[in-house]
């Protein structure tokens, strides 16, 4: 037990807890915007590796870093576009085309990697976004290593939390796109577009997911495998609905769950010896799984999920 | 433009459909077969030789589209009850631990009655894994589509600590695998010097048999009358609860199988690559055939086609054999337009 409290004090642990959320914060509020406007997100999975990988590419190919990360929000952007034009337009079943995105968008990674890379035996590295200490505030004590000594693309996603919040919740287009989750037909009463606040919301949330993916190849690592996103996207899936559909609990959820994460790789060093490593890698989908059980009676999920709108039908 | 319900589908369309899609499908991969700056006749010709151009050729495809037909008859079984089931891929590697629990040594028949017992074995295990996830749903209304997919990670993690701890082969030379099949657990093999085996003939008895089941049994109904609209089906008397059980049972069966068939009849012992993804093919594969379960012989087998051909086409040029899976992944996107375009006509408002 006092092992526990002892890794939970220091600095490494929380630094790390940050490190490991940013991504799965992308992620889970880019499913976040998807979902509150009535279309479940299925592709996440393949845009974050497709996002990854897109991101990587560029700067290995000479781009600078963060052109590199538009880079792989418009790849992203544009897989959710594929999937809002089959979900929305067209109106086909959001679960079966999320697992067409995933598959597609993963496929299209490995093959364009490849034929990028045909050679490539041990994975090519590039120069990834280094510690940004933000002056004076990474002077805090205990605080500002942990808080203020991170990737810039950590303090992106932290910032997005409330901006996020913001949009959604004090603005006229986050209105609508929550609106468009709950009840469409008033959507279209009030002379607005249902099927074209979903398309945005896709399109915007799977640029979200891509740059969560982008973090992993050009913040966390360096370099781009295959298979690398490793069921990070479904987590993130999971933790949307922990999080009741609302940003800042779903905040609290990822950092519940990287802190776990951040916990189990220090508990693994400690008890390697005894317990098998891949109990401590399975932890995360079972905490998920267990995250989703434990908010089942309370899931208050968007009325229209799931449900596709076409102008001049009733529900 | 809008979308507007047809009255009436004319069958020729509801025929041709799916096979207009997988063409537009090739066709939009040949872009990436261009962009690579081979050419695509000699891509095309080098994919056909590799899948069907000589008797190995053609046993080796319809080897490998054995594991797609099971999971893709696990995945049209489930999909037809709207049970989101994309676990298959759990499923098949606990069928193949199942196989490898008791097909290993613990217990010895002569095969008449080993091979049976194994593949209800892997069967049982391939169902129970869904188990967790349909009661989840239907006691918690869990989606089940989260559920199964996290479990699918979880089997993997438990395959490899397995076979690189207690279950590992002493005779392996550090490899982490697991001991043999023993003689009379194997699949025997169809025809001398491939490697096509009774799995196969197993898989086509599956289809049948499932086509029976779905088309002229009272439990077929209750599936496909869940599907349509669960809130109907149990006003008409039929319970979803259990229709949902019997159906993720007989879904996660079929996938455990496909683990049993890889084992004991392709590789004869379990890897933790044994899969490269069968269970998500099989979505893909169901899709194709449009859940109709005697289809997905049919779509299994060109898939096979597909990876058999692209793996022996990546060798002789650079394309990289992933083209098989962006071909599984845009064929599914492309059937799932075709049937849209079948039931709607597009007008101009």
């Amino acid at each position: 037990m006092w092992e526990i409290l002892e890794i939970v004090t220091t600095v490494g642990f929380w630094a790390a807890t940050l490190r490991i959320v940013s991504p799965l914060i992308f992620g889970t509020l880019g499913e976040l915007i998807c979902e509150r406007a009535g279309v479940l997100n299925l592709g996440i999975e393949g845009i974050m590796t497709i996002g990854a990988m897109a991101g990587w590419m560029w700067v290995y190919q000479g781009g600078d870093l963060w052109t590199g990360v538009l880079f792989a929000a418009l790849v992203g952007a544009i897989f959710g576009a594929l999937h809002a034009l089959f979900t929305v337009t067209f109106g086909l079943s959001q679960h079966v085309t999320g697992i067409g995105v995933t598959l597609l968008a993963t496929a299209l990674s490995s093959y364009l990697f490849r034929m990028l890379l045909p050679l490539a035996t041990t994975p090519p590295k590039i120069e990834p976004f280094q510690i940004y200490k933000v002056p004076l505030l990474s002077e805090i004590p205990f605080l500002g290593p942990v808080l203020f000594s991170q990737t810039p693309l950590t303090y992106l996603a932290l910032l997005l939390v409330p901006t996020v919040w913001y949009l959604l919740y004090r603005t006229p287009i986050g209105l609508a796109v929550r609106m468009a989750g709950e009840n469409p037909v008033a959507v279209e009463a009030q002379g607005i577009d249902v099927l074209a606040v979903r398309f945005g919301a896709v399109v915007f949330g799977s640029a979200l997911m891509a740059i969560g993916g982008a973090f992993l190849t050009m913040s966390a690592f360096d370099a781009f495998y295959f298979g690398m996103i490793n069921g990070r996207g479904w987590i993130c899936v999971a933790l949307v609905i922990f999080a009741s559909w609302r940003p800042g609990k779903a905040l609290i959820g990822a950092l519940l769950f990287a802190g776990l994460d951040a916990l189990q790789v220090r508990a693994q060093q400690a008890a390697g010896a005894f317990i098998p490593y891949q109990v401590f890698l399975a932890l995360p989908y079972l905490l998920s799984i267990a995250a989703m059980v434990v908010m089942s009676r309370r899931a208050a999920y968007p009325k229209a999920l799931l449900v596709p709108f076409r102008r001049g039908d009733r529900i | 433009m809008r979308f507007e319900p047809r009255e009436k589908v004319p069958v020729w369309m509801a025929g041709v459909a799916p096979v207009l899609a997988v063409l537009a499908a090739l066709l939009l991969c040949s872009v990436l077969i261009l962009w690579s700056g081979e050419s695509l006749v000699q891509a095309f010709a080098l994919l056909l030789n590799g899948a069907f151009g000589s008797k190995f050729a053609i046993t080796e495809t319809l080897t490998r589209a054995t594991p797609l037909i099971f999971t893709g008859l696990a995945a049209a079984v489930a999909f037809r009850a709207k049970f989101w089931n994309i676990g298959a891929e759990g499923q098949f590697y606990f069928g193949a631990l199942a196989v490898t629990g008791i097909g290993t040594g613990l217990i010895s028949l002569p095969a008449p009655l080993m091979i049976p017992l194994l593949v209800i074995a892997g069967a049982l295990a391939g169902g129970a894994l869904l188990y967790v996830p349909v009661v989840l749903k239907t006691k918690l209304k869990v989606d089940e589509v989260v559920t199964t997919l996290l479990l699918n990670f979880v089997v993997i993690l438990l395959v490899g600590y397995l076979i690189e701890g207690p279950w590992k082969d002493p005779m392996s030379l550090g490899w982490p695998q697991a001991a043999p099949v023993i003689a009379e657990g194997e699949l025997p093999e169809l025809l001398a010097k491939t490697r096509l085996h009774l799995g196969f003939l197993l898989a086509l008895g599956a289809a049948l048999l499932v086509w029976w089941l779905m088309r002229f049994t009272v439990w077929g109904y209750e599936i496909r009358a869940v599907g349509h609209n669960a809130r109907a089906a149990s006003f008409a008397g039929i319970s979803v609860n259990a229709t949902v059980l019997r159906t993720a049972l007989i879904s996660g069966g079929l996938a455990g199988i496909a683990g049993v068939s890889e084992v004991a009849g392709l590789k004869g012992y379990l890897t933790l690559d044994i899969s490269p993804g069968f269970g998500y093919a099989g979505i893909a594969v169901a899709m194709l055939a449009q859940l109709h379960p005697l289809g997905v012989v049919a779509s299994a087998i060109f898939l096979s086609a597909i990876f058999v051909g692209a793996d022996s086409m990546s060798r002789a040029i650079n394309v990289p054999s992933y083209l098989a899976d962006v071909v599984t992944a845009v064929s599914l996107m492309m059937v799932l337009l075709s049937v849209m375009l079948v039931r709607y006509r597009i007008r101009r408002s």
